[in-house]
């Protein structure tokens, strides 16, 4: 009796592993920022806890060096078990020549038509009918973040929009604070010039230029505005010294700095630092000129691969990603915007109830990154890094350029 | 049987056989790897690829966007800036160093090795230690302001007009040392006896070395010739380090363009056209000098 026990307990040992059939999954991201990185503990914890296993693949620098990356890895038949992109065409030609695997099925389990809003976040998920990444938030860029201490010092109210901001920024000076916070990474001065276009020039202009790649319009006397918004920034932005986004956040989280122009994870920031929204530090969204918030963010993509219990984890953290509880946990961390309208997020800080208020009321646009391919966005964002390097170059020089980008892109 | 039928004449494939043999690997490697890739990628630039190449061909279109891109062109300008003047004063400097080091001083492995040092060191690390050496705040400008001069100034990494130049420091810092131990092997390979003849003509010492010395040093001169270049050619590391081609775009180089552009923006085309300027740009300099060099021999 004894040896049967012993056999059927050696038998379970053996056979276990395949009736789970848990794996180890890699999974490639670069969310390395400090409000970052505790939101993808939430990811990894709820997806071991499917029984299967996290191995955090996590890239410094930002996009622009993780992606090349991952994406010699999966060209070159060394594809990790799902890798981050931002929602948009980054992975695109991926997904052409089948490298990237169909969520269609879990997709389907899920009800992700019904669930997820808004649906311009599948759509980007979508090629010829099938479903091929799991959105993971919305990120929206034009937040303007002002340091509340900063403003103080420099004995001027806080602003309101950023009229009163540009309007400050001698105060600031005079008081020893650099009045706008930017790194140098191109990303950072692209992203900032984007939300100038939206909030100064309005929904049409932005839809027009980057959605139509209306060339007139690139050109005209309404991104003329956009262009002189653009110089005042440079202006206040005259004197930064700091690379990375965060570091420049954490200038605004000191008080060294007035403000930034930073998309909603600098959220994560503040609250890792222990500030709270109306105290320390407001957010204005919009740049508190125009409440419309474009819904880019991030994706999860799976690659296809031949491992029949790799393609199952892989199935396991597709639906963890979209599942209501693991979207308030992620989200709240990562300050970012959860991808469905159906759960409760009254923890969210008033920021955050904001951009989630603005979305549900449908002030959304599409993000640049849906728009333009990565090579249109690249030459924006040299043009954009010079510019803003650059204090001779004029803003005519520089739209007349720009009008040619846009002339140009696909 | 294949070994009982004799040869008429020795065949001429077949002799020395085993070197042949030995040197395939080499030879394959020559043809696929560098030739056959060098011609793919030329072909390639006449493509319309993206991500992923394909055989979609659009004519020039590629170079017209590339010589018309400002980035491009500020490139050329920095990579002719820097190639210009690390050549003459890694030369420069180098030699003169050899020629100290030459006079039969005392501790010189110490001054060797001293100079030698930075040449060990990646172009990584040289870049990250010149980022801190010439930050405005840590480096010099800080140090020389908190020793009293107020007004100071030496920003070279964030000042535009300047950058390249805060590149080109860190640049011979890191090379001189090797060009003086070729420069410094170079003076030891001339004959003690032309120095005692030069010294019994009473020709002074400087116009030994300048007359005498360097024209017979011509072999070193030229290896050391097609370091630089090279080291020249492929920057890269370097300012990806120091300055990541900031700030804006004022000290990017053409090797970072291609990277930047086939991988960060997916822009296979784009990325071959400009590796493909740049094959040409080596080529126009180096066949004419490679024909004056070998072809002359030849004839002679």
């Amino acid at each position: 009796m004894r040896i049967r026990a012993f056999a059927a307990v050696m038998a379970a040992t053996v056979a276990l592993p395949c009736i789970v059939q848990a794996a180890d999954l890699e999974v490639t991201h670069w969310w390395t920022s400090g409000g970052e990185a505790a939101a993808v503990k939430e990811l990894a914890n709820a997806f071991n806890a499917t029984g299967n296993k996290w191995v955090d693949g996590a890239i410094a620098g930002s996009g622009s060096t993780a992606r090349p990356i991952m994406i010699s890895r999966i060209t070159g038949g060394d594809p990790m078990g799902a890798t981050q992109f931002n929602h948009g065409r980054q992975a695109e030609e991926l997904v052409q020549s089948g490298l990237m695997r169909d969520l269609t099925e879990v997709a389907e389990k899920g009800k992700w038509k019904d669930v997820i809003k808004p649906a311009s976040l599948l759509d980007s998920c979508t090629y010829e009918g099938k479903i091929y990444c799991a959105p993971v938030n919305i990120h929206s860029w034009q937040w303007l973040w002002v340091s509340n201490a900063a403003f103080e010092k420099a004995g001027v109210p806080a602003p309101k929009d950023w009229n009163e901001f540009v309007a400050a920024g001698p105060k600031l000076r005079e008081a020893g604070i650099q009045p706008l916070a930017i790194g140098s990474q191109a990303f950072q001065v692209n992203g900032l010039f984007d939300t100038l276009v939206i909030t100064v020039g309005g929904k049409e202009l932005y839809e027009k230029v980057y959605k139509d790649k209306d060339e007139e319009a690139a050109a005209g006397p309404e991104m003329a505005k956009v262009f002189a918004a653009a110089v005042q920034a440079r202006e206040l932005a005259r004197g930064n010294n700091v690379q990375d986004w965060n570091q420049a956040t954490n200038l605004v989280i000191t008080g060294k700095a007035g403000g930034q122009i930073m998309g909603d994870w600098a959220q994560g920031e503040f609250q890792q630092a222990g500030q709270t929204a109306g105290k320390e530090y407001s957010c204005l969204a919009g740049l508190g000129l125009n409440e419309v918030l474009t819904t880019g963010g991030d994706a999860i993509y799976f690659p296809l691969l031949k491992d029949e219990a790799k393609a199952k984890a892989q199935e396991a953290l597709a639906e963890t990603i979209v599942d209501p509880k693991v979207q308030v946990a992620f989200n709240l961390k990562k300050g970012s915007v959860p991808i469905r309208s159906d759960i409760d997020m009254a923890a969210a800080n008033d920021c955050m109830k904001k951009g989630i208020d603005i979305i549900a009321k449908g002030g959304t646009a599409t993000s640049v990154d849906q728009l333009l391919s990565t090579d249109s966005m690249k030459q924006k964002e040299d043009l954009m890094s010079e510019f803003f390097a650059k204090a001779s170059m004029t803003p005519e020089a520089a739209q007349e350029r720009f009008a040619e980008i846009i002339g140009s892109a696909d | 049987m294949a070994q009982s039928t004799p040869s008429a004449r020795p065949n001429q494939l077949f002799r020395n056989l085993n070197s042949k043999i030995a040197s395939i690997p080499m030879i394959f490697v020559a043809l696929v790897i560098f030739l056959g890739g060098s011609i793919w990628t030329i072909v390639y630039s006449f493509t319309n690829s993206r991500l992923l190449p394909r055989a979609n061909f659009v004519g020039f279109d590629q170079y017209e966007r590339l010589w018309a891109s400002s980035r491009w062109i500020i490139s050329i300008q920095n990579l002719a800036i820097y190639g210009i003047l690390s050549l003459i004063f890694s030369l420069v400097v180098g030699f003169v160093l050899a020629a100290l080091m030459d006079q039969k001083i005392r501790f010189e492995n110490v001054f060797r090795t001293i100079f030698l040092y930075p040449f060990a060191l990646s172009f990584i690390v040289t870049g990250l230690v010149w980022q801190w050496i010439l930050n405005p705040d840590f480096g010099i400008q800080g140090i020389v302001r908190s020793l009293g001069w107020e007004t100071f100034e030496f920003n070279p990494i964030y000042d535009a007009d300047i950058v390249i130049y805060g590149i080109l420091i860190a640049g011979l810092w890191q090379g001189t040392g090797l060009v003086m131990c070729l420069m410094l092997a170079g003076l030891r390979g001339i004959d003690e006896d032309i120095w005692k003849a030069a010294r019994v003509d009473g020709i002074p010492m400087w116009r030994t070395y300048i007359f005498i010395v360097i024209p017979m040093m011509r072999p070193v001169f030229i290896t050391t010739l097609v370091i630089i270049g090279a080291g020249i050619v492929k920057l890269y590391d370097l300012v990806v380090a120091q300055t990541s081609g900031g700030p804006g775009n004022a000290s990017e180089v053409p090797a970072k363009y291609v990277y930047d552009y086939m991988f960060q923006a997916q822009n296979l085309g784009q990325g071959f056209a400009a590796s493909t300027m740049m094959l040409v740009t080596v080529a126009i300099i180096i066949i004419p000098w490679a024909y004056l060099e070998f072809g002359g021999r030849k004839r002679g």
